[in-house]
């Protein structure tokens, strides 16, 4: 392993040389979005600047190099993932988009009064309430698989929720709001036992390490490109090539369409066919340069340093009496979520705010999780390679600081 | 006290602190001066529910004028409340509703009070709003 040049990788990220309240500017939010390197940024500028020109349609040179850059976006990113073919790799415009996808394509297809879906106590809002519409259009069950109090998925639990009537599991990989890893590849292999097909959400684990689709095994994998270094407005629907075959398009018009006439449209092929309207091209270029970027620095070094200050940053909150980390698996990413207290989470981010430190407050859009530990909601501190142990010492100071005002 | 004095006269205390710090420690000692709402009204039915805080607010007529009483599960955003009861609780109704509301942003706490920040605070303010325009219409 080499050691990482952290000096040198921050100097990378333009938006992290600055101050807030006078106080140079703390970023621990990494887990509602990361900061883009300058490659990200310098890429986006360059196509608008020099290369726009929509894609797939136009036969003029600029609309030729950009079409082909967007399909190169689709090679890496299917590289990047190790993915089987192009063609399962969908561009759309982030996680939530394309688990909404899936709800509605899937269960348009499969789904039908009676079926049975099985979601996990630590999901994000955006995989619980397409599943949960897609329940009441088609008179489907939602079924929930708990949690012990370290916030790990309980597996005896979800054996026991399979059933013959089960059509998919959709759980995530890494739980935003607690930062504990899902053992995903035995709830797939469970899954697959009988033919039950599984969607991961990850959103918060495809940051932290190599994902390997052939490997994982996984029906459908999602995320954000903006949560890993990339751009706004672009993210990833894989799906094996089988299912989105069989799946019929979610929206439609543009590039998706074959042929048209007023009695009947045909569908154009995948990827395509799932690809409605202009497709945000400078988003899925930009993407590749993010992607570039981290494998660069390297999957495997960013998780090591990320471990470390994950470990660094547990022993130092634990050390503030009255602090309570929820979420206390041994596998983790670098996240920690915790109360401090009985100070509301609200309070404590306005004041650490001050201090130059971004941090979320609140259920981060994870209300049953929080309701399955009785509270409010937590303050959550998310770490990423480009963070110092230096400044995690500013968070423990800052929370004696809270501490003391609020009691 | 008018509802102009009310405002300047907070403008004023806010006024020495240039820290952070200092404004939200004077913010949480405001919280504890708050007329806090008479627990069996903190029910369901005058809760304000904001995504990072939650806000109580009761309000009756004395006389010819509006009382109003709240609370919150978070300190500072009861501290700001306990302004906006400060400034609008004992004026009539007309008072509340023709007067701006300027002293929250003098006092650097608009972002408080933005639509941004889901904390109660701006849907308490429309309800305070609601509950003079209600009166007003009643007399």
């Amino acid at each position: 392993m080499i050691s990482l040049d952290i000096q040198k990788i921050r100097n990378d990220f333009p938006i992290l040389n600055q101050q807030v309240y006078n106080k140079p500017l703390i970023y621990f939010d990494n887990g509602a979005t990361t900061q883009k390197p300058q490659v990200v940024i310098d890429e986006e500028l360059k196509i608008y600047s020099h290369e726009n020109s929509n894609i797939h349609r136009g036969v003029h040179y600029l609309s030729e190099q950009l079409t082909q850059r967007y399909e190169d976006a689709r090679k890496t990113v299917r590289k990047f993932i190790n993915a089987k073919h192009d063609h399962e790799v969908i561009f759309t415009s982030g996680t939530t988009e394309s688990i909404n996808t899936i709800a509605f394509s899937f269960g348009e297809k499969y789904i039908s009064e009676g079926d049975e879906i099985i979601i996990s106590t630590v999901e994000h809002h955006a995989n619980i309430v397409p599943w949960q519409m897609l329940c009441e259009r088609k008179k489907a069950i939602l079924k929930v698989i708990p949690i012990n109090d370290k916030g790990e998925l309980l597996l005896d639990e979800y054996q026991k929720l399979i059933s013959p009537k089960t059509k998919i599991v959709a759980v995530n990989q890494v739980s935003n709001a607690l930062g504990t890893v899902n053992n995903v590849k035995k709830l797939i292999d469970i899954a697959h036992q009988q033919n039950i097909p599984v969607l991961i959400d990850g959103a918060q684990s495809i940051q932290h390490g190599n994902i390997d689709m052939q490997e994982l095994d996984c029906d459908f994998f999602v995320f954000s490109g903006h949560k890993i270094y990339g751009p706004n407005g672009i993210g990833v629907l894989y799906g094996k090539e089988k299912l989105l075959n069989e799946m019929p398009p979610f929206m439609t018009g543009g590039e998706m369409i074959k042929k048209v006439t007023f009695e009947k449209t045909t569908f154009n092929e995948l990827p395509f066919k799932f690809e409605a309207g202009t497709p945000n091209y400078v988003g899925a270029i930009g993407l590749v340069a993010a992607i570039n970027y981290i494998q660069n620095i390297g999957l495997g070094n960013i998780a090591t340093y990320e471990k470390e200050l994950l470990d660094y940053a547990t022993k130092k909150l634990e050390s503030i009496d009255g602090l309570k980390i929820i979420g206390t698996s041994q596998k983790k990413v670098s996240v920690i979520s915790f109360v401090l207290d009985n100070i509301h989470h609200y309070d404590a981010g306005m004041v650490i705010d001050k201090m130059g430190i971004a941090v979320r407050t609140g259920h981060h859009c994870a209300e049953p999780l929080m309701n399955r530990f009785s509270i409010e909601g937590t303050i959550r501190a998310s770490f990423s390679f480009y963070n110092t142990k230096e400044e995690i010492d500013k968070l423990h100071e800052a929370l004696l600081t809270v501490k003391q005002m609020f009691s | 006290m008018t509802l102009k004095e009310q405002q300047d006269e907070i403008i004023e205390e806010f006024s020495v602190f240039d820290d952070w710090m200092d404004k939200y420690n004077y913010l949480i000692e405001l919280s504890k001066d708050l007329s806090v709402i008479d627990s069996k009204y903190k029910t369901q039915e005058y809760l304000i529910e904001g995504c990072q805080s939650k806000v109580w607010l009761f309000a009756e007529m004395e006389g010819d004028v509006v009382k109003y009483s709240a609370d919150s599960d978070a300190i500072i955003t009861k501290g700001i409340a306990a302004l906006l009861v400060r400034v609008l609780s004992g004026q009539k109704p007309a008072d509340i509703l023709n007067n701006e509301l300027y002293f929250i942003d003098k006092i650097g706490l608009q972002q408080n009070l933005s639509p941004t920040r889901s904390n109660g605070l701006l849907a308490m303010l429309k309800q305070m709003k609601l509950y003079a325009m209600a009166y007003n219409a009643s007399r």
